[in-house]
């Protein structure tokens, strides 16, 4: 061996094979147990962002669709669902989270193909939880009568829910679970740009033989949504997104006191003190913001980090950006994958130009981009001022904005100054400090020494303009009853 | 037969702890079934409500740092006050029109509102809280936290039973409130401001505001520093922009029952906060 040639260190291509998908050349309608035709006569294509390749035409759901859809899910709820014992309900419910398991691979390489995001990703976060969550929730749906104590629940009968495209089958998976196990049918509405993995997850209900209506499927953009939002036969709306279409949904759900859960955006702060584990808090903060693209709404957007430490720890943040592997979403080595959209690819790129031209500091590794399909080098931004656009709005991409701080009143203060309020990290390795910054900081999940866990016994959900209700645990079932806590709606 | 004419008292604003008149100069006259004068009511303008929401704000935080055990006992302490002034009550609901049997069931069943949701303060926890078996080696747990500042929208009907059984499961957990009640209900609600300011109950942590219901509740409902509102009392016909307010900052809004007396109503106004660490050597 030749001691003098340096190592070759580069990574050899590790695709995951695409042949354990078939994708068809059209997908209709779901509504009542089988897969109809849309009465609009409209459809849309649905592509690859990582190639911006046609995968498959998706058919687009009218007012009319939308509402047979429901009706089919009121059919359902008064037919089978609403009086079936618990414990069947719970064995649908069982066979949905095998089946999925069963097919884990499939779902995990279709949902990389139509969203971009890392197989590494799909293959071992969003599945096993989609699989979890069923598993988790069907064991709740013939033990009601222990969950809400003194309290006789039922269900609010039909469930609208539209659901986002950056985790999109575990979305589903966070929508449907919970609203069958509490007794309830549902329409359910992925987003445009990412309908593939509920459309096989319909076949996957077909071949569960989940009774007719119980779960409806329509593809669709925005008008679908607002013929779900507004249909007068629902009784119950579900919401994750953005912030601003939530405010929307809560508008017309307000008029008609609709009761309504929202999982909206966040600008989270990530809270870095100088007593940290410095590199565990290195990556923390790097899974933070880049996991998925950054395309998650509890993403980790804001680092604070403390001053006396902040030069050297935004040097070693630096040094480990430069390592991301960004390309291919099907290569199993890669870290970050494409962006989900050209309509989101523009938007990040808008507030980056923002962050420059209102004079924060820009840093982007070198890093060679494939030449087609949507993509965004890694970002971080320093000598951020909390004016900026970039320290207020909501980027949903892979860029950081990084702030310091001198104390843990200022870190608080700080982390707090955003209407947002839905998730927050903490590192340092002194545990009283831990629970006292954990009580100050308003968000709906603190992460301590570790960031985005996510788990289908684990509550998840925002304070303030992050949306209200939580989806997970035991307090993940009660926005699907009525009467379990009180009047809010 | 007095030797003196009596004395009658001025009833006013509840804001911070302190009892101004509204700062608009407005009164609305109350009177007693034969329709002789009561009270000269002050009646809230949009600026008292502002000037309340602050108030309220102020003091949220401190209000919810105290210890359950504190808090409940000045919701015990609430109802000791009550009880020391429960003939004034009862003739402040009889001289509105409700029958001494009536009043005196509204006044014992509001005392008995406060002792049982002073006893909550330290248990509510128990009840919606919890430790989340998560798959991995993390300690995960959820616990309630109070909402921040709760606008409530009081019902009339009844008078005093409407207002506490939603106040009380309010301020319990660390909300303060900033309360509006329309002027039939007006003397009972100052009534109780006047136990409030005289039970350790810090100033702001509830705000009371007699005046017209449907003028204030816009202000209520688009007031960006207001976190929650509870509309149990709020007009059955009340218009669908108005209710649309509420979501200039995603508000939670509750409608409950003037009277329910449960812990979900606690629940009501309540965040859930779960917390993430390692488990590790």
């Amino acid at each position: 061996m030749n001691t003098n040639e340096p190592f070759n260190l580069e990574y050899a291509p590790a695709p995951e094979s695409t042949k354990i998908v078939n994708i068809a050349k059209s997908y209709d309608l779901f509504i009542g147990g089988k897969f109809v035709k849309a009465k609009s006569g409209k459809t849309f294509s649905t592509i690859n962002p990582a190639t911006e390749e046609h995968l498959s035409t998706i058919a687009e759901a009218s007012t009319d669709d939308v509402n047979k859809a429901v009706k089919a899910a009121r059919k359902g709820y008064k037919n089978y669902w609403r009086d079936m014992p618990g414990k069947q309900r719970a064995r649908y419910l069982y066979r949905i989270a095998r089946q999925i398991q069963e097919r884990s691979r499939e779902f995990a390489v279709l949902e990389t193909l139509d969203g971009g995001k890392p197989i590494k990703e799909s293959r071992d976060f969003d599945l096993p939880q989609v699989a979890a969550h069923f598993f988790y929730n069907a064991g709740w749906a013939d033990k009601l009568d222990y969950a809400f104590p003194n309290r006789k629940v039922s269900p609010h009968g039909v469930v609208g829910q539209i659901i986002p495209w950056n985790f999109p089958l575990l979305m589903a998976a966070w929508k449907i679970a919970p609203a069958l196990a509490t007794g309830n049918t549902v329409v359910l509405k992925p987003a445009e740009t990412t309908p593939l993995t509920a459309l096989l997850l319909a076949e996957l209900i077909q071949d569960a033989d989940l009774p007719p209506g119980v779960v409806n499927i329509v593809t669709g953009a925005g008008e679908t949504g607002e013929a779900l939002v507004n249909h007068p036969d629902i009784n119950k709306l579900a919401f994750t997104g953005s912030t601003d279409v939530g405010k929307m949904i809560q508008k017309a759900a307000a008029a008609r006191r609709l009761p309504l859960t929202l999982e909206l955006g966040g600008k989270a702060a990530h809270v870095v003190f100088e007593d940290a584990a410095i590199d565990q808090a290195v990556e923390g903060v790097v899974n933070g913001i880049f996991f998925n693209q950054g395309h998650v709404c509890c993403a980790g957007s804001r680092l604070l980090v403390q001053e006396s430490i902040a030069e050297d720890f935004i040097a070693r943040l630096k040094r480990r950006v430069a390592l991301l592997r960004v390309g291919d979403p099907l290569d199993k080595n890669t870290d970050v994958g494409a962006i989900n959209s050209g309509a989101q690819l523009t938007r990040i790129q808008e507030l980056v130009e923002s962050g420059v031209a209102e004079g924060a500091d820009i840093f982007q590794p070198d890093c060679k981009l494939p030449a087609k399909g949507f993509w965004f080098t890694p970002t971080l931004f320093t000598g951020v001022q909390q004016s900026h656009r970039i320290a207020r709005e909501e980027i949903f991409g892979p860029v950081l904005s990084i702030q310091t701080f001198r104390t843990a009143e200022e870190a608080v203060e700080k982390a707090n100054n955003t209407p947002y309020g839905l998730s927050a990290g903490i590192w340092t390795e002194k545990g009283s400090k831990i629970l006292w910054m954990a009580d100050r900081l308003q968000a709906g999940v603190v992460w301590a020494n570790t960031y985005n866990q996510f788990d289908p016994s684990s509550p998840f959900g925002g304070y303030k303009e992050s949306g209200f209700g939580r989806e997970g645990g035991l307090q993940g079932l009660s926005p699907y009853v009525r009467n379990a806590v009180g009047g809010r709606s | 037969m007095n030797k003196n004419l009596p004395v009658a008292k001025t009833y006013k604003l509840f804001i911070n702890g302190a009892f101004p008149r509204s700062e608009s100069g407005y009164t609305l006259p109350i009177r007693n079934t034969e329709g002789q004068l009561l009270a000269n009511i002050s009646k809230a303008s949009r600026k008292d409500l502002r000037d309340s929401v602050r108030a309220a704000r102020s003091a949220q935080e401190s209000w919810a740092s105290r210890t359950a055990y504190n808090r409940g006992q000045i919701l015990y302490r609430i109802a000791e006050m009550m009880e020391a002034r429960r003939e004034e009550f009862i003739a402040v609901l009889e001289s509105t029109g409700e029958t001494h049997k009536e009043a005196v069931g509204q006044v014992e069943d509001a005392i008995e509102r406060w002792v049982w949701y002073a006893g909550w303060a330290d248990k509510i926890h128990h009840v919606l809280g919890t430790v989340n078996p998560v798959a991995g080696p993390y300690f995960n747990f959820t616990m309630p936290e109070p909402t921040g500042v709760v606008g409530v929208v009081a019902s009339e009907e009844p008078a005093l039973l409407g207002l506490v059984s939603r106040l009380a499961p309010i301020i319990v957990s660390g909300n303060t409130a900033v309360v509006v009640v329309d002027v039939e209900a007006g003397l009972a609600a100052v009534t109780l401001a006047e136990v409030l300011a005289t039970s350790d109950l810090p100033g702001g942590v509830v705000n009371l505001l007699t005046g017209d219901k449907q003028e204030l509740l816009p202000w209520m409902l688009g007031h960006l520093d207001i976190n929650s509102v509870d509309l149990t009392g709020a007009p059955n016909d009340i218009d669908h922009e108005i209710l649309e307010e509420s979501a200039v900052n995603v508000k939670r809004t509750v409608w409950g029952d003037p009277t329910d007396e449960t812990p979900y109503i606690i629940a009501d106004f309540l965040e859930m906060k779960t917390v993430w660490h390692p488990i590790g050597r």
